[in-house]
């Protein structure tokens, strides 16, 4: 007997076709295990029941390793390290010379809130110089819409409910 | 979906699929380069290396080949370092501020709006780097360890804000474009075959990250967006206001005000769309994107240009009034040097390109006309570029001390670097325009069915 496991690929041609078939297929408990898609689809996250994404405290929390590391840096230097008397602004203590301090700090918060959350976003989707494209399709990244299955057992349940919500195109991969 | 009122004009123009925008947007990346392109490559080129060579003049020589002197100690080089920061904010003002007022007419133009912004600070850059004329020790400019002891830079100092403020934008826009042109990226990728070009499609496939479009991803890249865009916006006014501080922190008649950082901030939009504008009245016809790059666009630019224009127009009488009633006498004849002195050509031109000339969009006819858009966008150029002249030179060639009056006019090597720059600039740009998505057409696809005219019709 062949492996009962088998992907299913349901192409679509227009965003609200999918959507309508991605809460069509959920609302029969049917596990939907990707959607590719050309652009960002209003609303696609939670009809697939997507968590929300973290990487926006993820950001907030680098701004504010940024800030620190700059009030850390700045101390180290102006008031512990080598303290200088610059037109008189007060130099002794890191509270009083702060003013001239701000613009440095802000630019350190958003440099690496920018730049960390970033590098966070290209980890957690495995984006890198060389990483391989794992898209079934190609089209998927100019005008198709594609669904993908993985189904044990009677793929015909599935099939008809694809082309019945609007799939224009329907194919499988037994693995 | 989203719907839009009916009575709002179209963004994109004629009847375009999804694959349309896929098809126009790789165009000028499959095809050949044709021979307007060649001509102004050539142009760019052969302008950038003379610039090159100006500048290996002034390292090999020395800063005395430049105009300046004593008295004039800051001229050509920091008047064309500010013009090119300022150039770079409108790039930043489309992406990331109009991002966040979700206007939907930044999608056409955002990515060239954006390269525009790089390439801008990158000329920018150049200008300090030169002046120290040891460009071999600009590390030095950083707070790095090292042998000399305790020998730190000073975090009291504008200057050293501005290294900080302009590394921070400089890499802050680069991340920002590229994120967004991942998705972009494999577009291209996907549409190459491993037959005919294996060499691109391989290059496009190093490019794109292994970019797949996901349903989380494209969760995780909206967020990224917004986010980046929140942080780029207060970073967009802190940089030219940093810059403005170089000079309202020193004691200069003229520079010592507390207007200039939001008078520089909004000169630098008023300038940066400017130039947007140049760049895409031309990149709009020689890559063929009319149906993207529409009238609405510019219109919208225009009203923005007339809106900083006049603001600006109100900083400068704010600064006259200003003068005369903190009856300073410096001050006082710091102005009117400016109006009336030897330099009052270069206020002439200021004036009439930054205050007058904008005022003219308030008339429909030439708001919505390609070519006098074009025709004015120059002379915005030539005004700004003319502004922060008026400020720099004509403040520092008269200041306290009379015996050590002077005048400042540049040699061929001030001017061939300023040449070079542009032509260093227009080259950069002409590859972009051949090498890179110049739409972002993920997004782009996004308000098809809201603001595309054949979907808006039905």
């Amino acid at each position: 007997m062949m492996n009962n496991k088998t992907t299913i690929y349901g192409i679509f041609d227009d965003e609200e076709i999918l959507l309508s078939s991605v809460k069509e297929i959920r609302s029969n408990d049917i596990n939907i295990k990707e959607v590719y898609s050309p652009f960002p689809i209003h609303g696609l996250d939670t009809a697939l029941g997507l968590k929300e994404t973290r990487l926006g405290i993820a950001s907030f929390i680098y701004g504010c390793i940024g800030l620190l590391f700059a009030a850390v840096l700045i101390n180290y230097i102006m008031i512990w390290n080598w303290p200088q008397n610059i037109g008189g602004k007060p130099n002794w203590t890191f509270y009083h010379n702060m003013p001239a301090f701000v613009p440095i700090m802000f630019e350190c918060t958003v440099m690496f809130a920018a730049h960390l959350m970033s590098i966070t976003y290209l980890i957690r989707c495995g984006l890198y110089p060389g990483a391989e494209s794992d898209s079934p399709d190609e089209r998927t990244t100019d005008d198709k819409f594609l669904m993908e299955l993985e189904v044990s057992g009677d793929t015909n349940r599935i099939k008809d409910l694809l082309s019945k919500t609007g799939a224009s195109e329907i194919n499988q991969k037994d693995s | 979906m989203q719907k839009e009122a009916e009575i709002r004009d179209p963004l994109i123009l004629g009847n375009k699929s999804y694959h349309d925008i896929t098809k126009d947007v790789s165009l000028p990346v499959e095809g050949k380069a044709n021979k307007y392109w060649w001509i102004l490559f050539s142009l760019s080129a052969a302008l950038m290396l003379w610039g090159f060579a100006c500048m290996a003049y002034t390292i090999g020589t020395g800063i005395g080949v430049w105009g300046n002197n004593n008295t004039v100690g800051w001229a050509w080089d920091i008047t064309n370092f500010v013009w090119w920061i300022g150039i770079g904010h409108a790039g930043t003002l489309i992406s990331a501020v109009l991002l966040l007022f979700r206007q939907k007419w930044r999608m056409s133009i955002n990515r060239s709006a954006e390269a525009m912004t790089i390439f801008g600070v990158a000329q920018a850059a150049l200008f300090p780097l030169i002046h120290m004329g040891r460009p071999w020790l600009a590390y030095y400019v950083f707070p790095i360890p090292n042998q000399f002891g305790s020998l730190w830079v000073n975090f009291n100092s504008p200057l050293l804000w501005d290294v900080f403020a302009i590394s921070t934008y400089f890499s802050v826009s680069v991340v920002f474009w590229y994120i967004g042109l991942i998705p972009d990226f494999a577009m291209i990728r996907d549409r190459m075959s491993t037959k005919i070009s294996p060499m691109r499609k391989k290059l496009y496939s190093l490019l794109s990250f292994g970019w797949s479009g996901k349903s989380k991803h494209w969760q995780r890249f909206e967020l990224v967006s917004l986010v980046l865009a929140g942080l780029a916006t207060p970073l967009v006014f802190s940089v030219h206001s940093i810059v403005s501080m170089d000079f309202a922190t020193s004691v200069i008649p003229g520079w010592h005000t507390t207007i200039f950082p939001p008078y520089f901030v909004l000169g630098a939009l008023f300038s940066g769309f400017a130039m947007v504008e140049t760049l895409l009245i031309i990149m709009r016809k020689v890559v063929n994107l009319e149906s993207y790059i529409t009238i609405k666009h510019i219109e919208y630019m225009n009203v923005i240009i007339l809106l900083t224009g006049s603001l600006v127009g109100t900083a400068y009488i704010t600064e006259l009034f200003m003068s005369w009633y903190s009856g300073v006498e410096f001050e006082q004849y710091a102005f009117i040097n400016r109006a009336t002195g030897p330099y009052w050509w270069a206020y002439a031109i200021m004036m009439t390109c930054n205050v007058l000339t904008p005022q003219l969009y308030w008339i429909g006819a030439i708001r919505k006309s390609f070519v006098w858009t074009f025709i004015l966008s120059i002379f915005v150029n030539i005004g700004m570029w003319f502004e922060r002249f008026v400020i720099i030179v004509t403040s520092l060639h008269r200041d306290y001390l009379p015996s050590s009056w002077t005048m400042y006019s540049p040699t061929f090597v001030d001017i061939g670097i300023f040449l070079g720059t542009i032509g260093f600039f227009f080259t950069l740009f002409l590859l972009y325009s051949r090498t890179f998505p110049v739409i972002a057409q993920a997004e782009l696809k996004t308000i098809l069915k809201s603001s595309g005219s054949e979907y808006k019709n039905k």
